[in-house]
């Protein structure tokens, strides 16, 4: 069977759209990745469980509410004190450029402004982990190999 | 990759980390998962597994997420398997059982593991009995296994649970739906949940005759009463309830804690608990080794050979069963 990239896709705080986080899901999802949804407002708490009982390889973080500076390291930190060190974190939304570099400092790999592309998105992860993107798109087990 | 047997020690000591590892090492299969596999199986046997099955829309998460609040009230611990569909043409899915599970979410006591389906198609991944059997092992005791949105023949779960419930929801379907073999034929207690919407009691008037059906009943026809016999006998003395709930406000919930309470009691009573346990593990059996031995035959047979007996099956040049009586020369 062999191991599948799991995401979680979450939405730490308050705002209450959803809608981006939802397009990025699908969009995971069409490219071979197995994506998990926790809904709306997460606690850093919530989401750093959810990641560790799930076992995710990455945590994708959106966010719109303009309360990343505090939401966001503090969701690394709780994947953290988890031991969850490995764990690939990015976030997405409204982030002005000026808090990236703080951001990344604090342990999110990489922001993605509005106007990326899914395939970006999907490239990057790819990248980090050391897999093409048409490898990820293995259906289910194969009876003769 | 982490020593399979430190991790389970960690997992039973109660290391949450170390257990989800062990869930994807399981799930992963191959040599480490039936090492992890062997490891667990003297600790398992203990938990009581619940099957929540049913049409997408009908409310299992919801359900599922209700039930096991009820459980930690009780002060018993849970584990959560939800399992969604893998996209059959890309194999990524989109899990999303827990957005209706965070009353329980943060619950130290409650562990929720989402599976996709990885090209199995009857409800549940191939692994979720690994899954379910290592909830087992590291102590939880009621393990629910929450199954893909499911019609008719997605019926894996019978194989996988002690107590299984099929939840219906009012508007899903019509009397000739629920009398299609398949999905009913499996449960062992029916909830009509969204019982406060429309419709709620035409379900379940619905169900009550379908279920009465495999029951002798007086009917009148033409003025006169008449004793239809039963088409079959009911189910080792166990008549399946059907229960009415709103999963959203928590209605009907201690009602259904208690029919699943009964059923495990008549499952030990009966012995059908210890029938069903044996026709499990044998069946179990019975799939783990014609998996091992078509391996075995293809490894012996050599890609090539086999390809070329599929290329004769297509061009008809044999059938099918020559085909196999070849490949088992």
């Amino acid at each position: 069977m062999g191991r599948k990239i799991r995401v979680l896709i979450a939405k730490p705080g308050l705002d209450g759209h959803d809608r981006g986080a939802k397009v990025i899901a699908r969009a995971l999802r069409d490219a071979g990745f197995e994506v998990i949804y926790t809904g709306l407002r997460q606690t850093p708490e919530m989401i750093a469980e959810a990641a560790l009982q799930e076992d995710v390889d990455v945590v994708g973080l959106s966010i719109l509410s303009g309360a990343h500076m505090t939401l966001l390291p503090r969701v690394v930190e709780e994947l953290r004190k988890r031991g969850l060190d490995d764990v690939l974190v990015i976030a997405g939304g409204i982030i002005p450029e000026e808090d990236v570099p703080a951001l990344k400092a604090a342990g999110i790999r990489e922001v993605f402004g509005p106007g990326t592309s899914t395939e970006a998105i999907v490239r990057f992860i790819c990248d980090h982990f050391g897999v093409r993107p048409e490898d990820l798109k293995t259906v289910g087990e194969t009876v003769i190999s | 990759m982490q020593d399979p047997g430190a991790l389970f020690e960690g997992a039973r000591a109660g290391d949450r980390r170390a257990l989800a590892r062990l869930l994807s090492l399981l799930e992963e299969g191959g040599e480490a998962a039936a090492q992890l596999s062997a490891r667990l199986f003297p600790y398992t046997g203990n938990a009581h597994v619940i099957g929540i099955t049913g049409p997408p829309g009908s409310g299992k998460s919801t359900l599922v997420n209700a039930l096991a609040r009820a459980y930690r009230e009780r002060g018993e611990t849970v584990g959560i398997v939800a399992v969604d569909p893998s996209s059959p043409f890309t194999g990524g899915a989109l899990l999303g059982d827990r957005i209706r599970m965070q009353d329980v979410a943060g619950d130290p006591g409650v562990f929720i593991r989402s599976m996709a389906t990885r090209g199995s198609l009857g409800g549940l991944a191939r692994a979720t009995r690994e899954i379910i059997r290592a909830l087992d092992a590291v102590g939880f005791q009621r393990i629910m296994v929450e199954t893909v949105g499911a019609g008719q023949v997605e019926v894996d779960i019978a194989q996988a649970a002690d107590t299984v419930i099929v939840v219906q929801a009012p508007g899903l379907g019509d009397d000739i739906q629920a009398i299609k073999a398949g999905i009913l034929e499996i449960a062992d207690i029916l909830v009509v949940n969204k019982a406060d919407r429309e419709g709620a009691a035409a379900t379940l008037h619905i169900l009550r005759s379908m279920l009465s059906l495999g029951q002798p009943a007086v009917v009148r026809h033409h003025g006169r009463a008449m004793t239809i016999q039963r088409v079959e006998p009911s189910r080792e003395g166990w008549m399946p309830p059907i229960l009415q709930t709103v999963a959203t406000s928590g209605r009907g919930i201690p009602e259904l804690v208690e029919a699943i309470e009964r059923h495990r009691a008549y499952l030990e009573e009966s012995g059908e608990g210890e029938a069903r346990r044996r026709r499990r593990i044998a069946e179990e059996l019975a799939a783990l080794a014609r998996e091992r031995l078509w391996a075995r035959v293809v490894h012996q047979v050599g890609r090539a050979r086999l390809d070329g007996l599929v290329d004769q099956l297509l061009r008809r040049e044999i059938d099918l069963h020559t085909a196999v009586e070849r490949l088992l020369e």
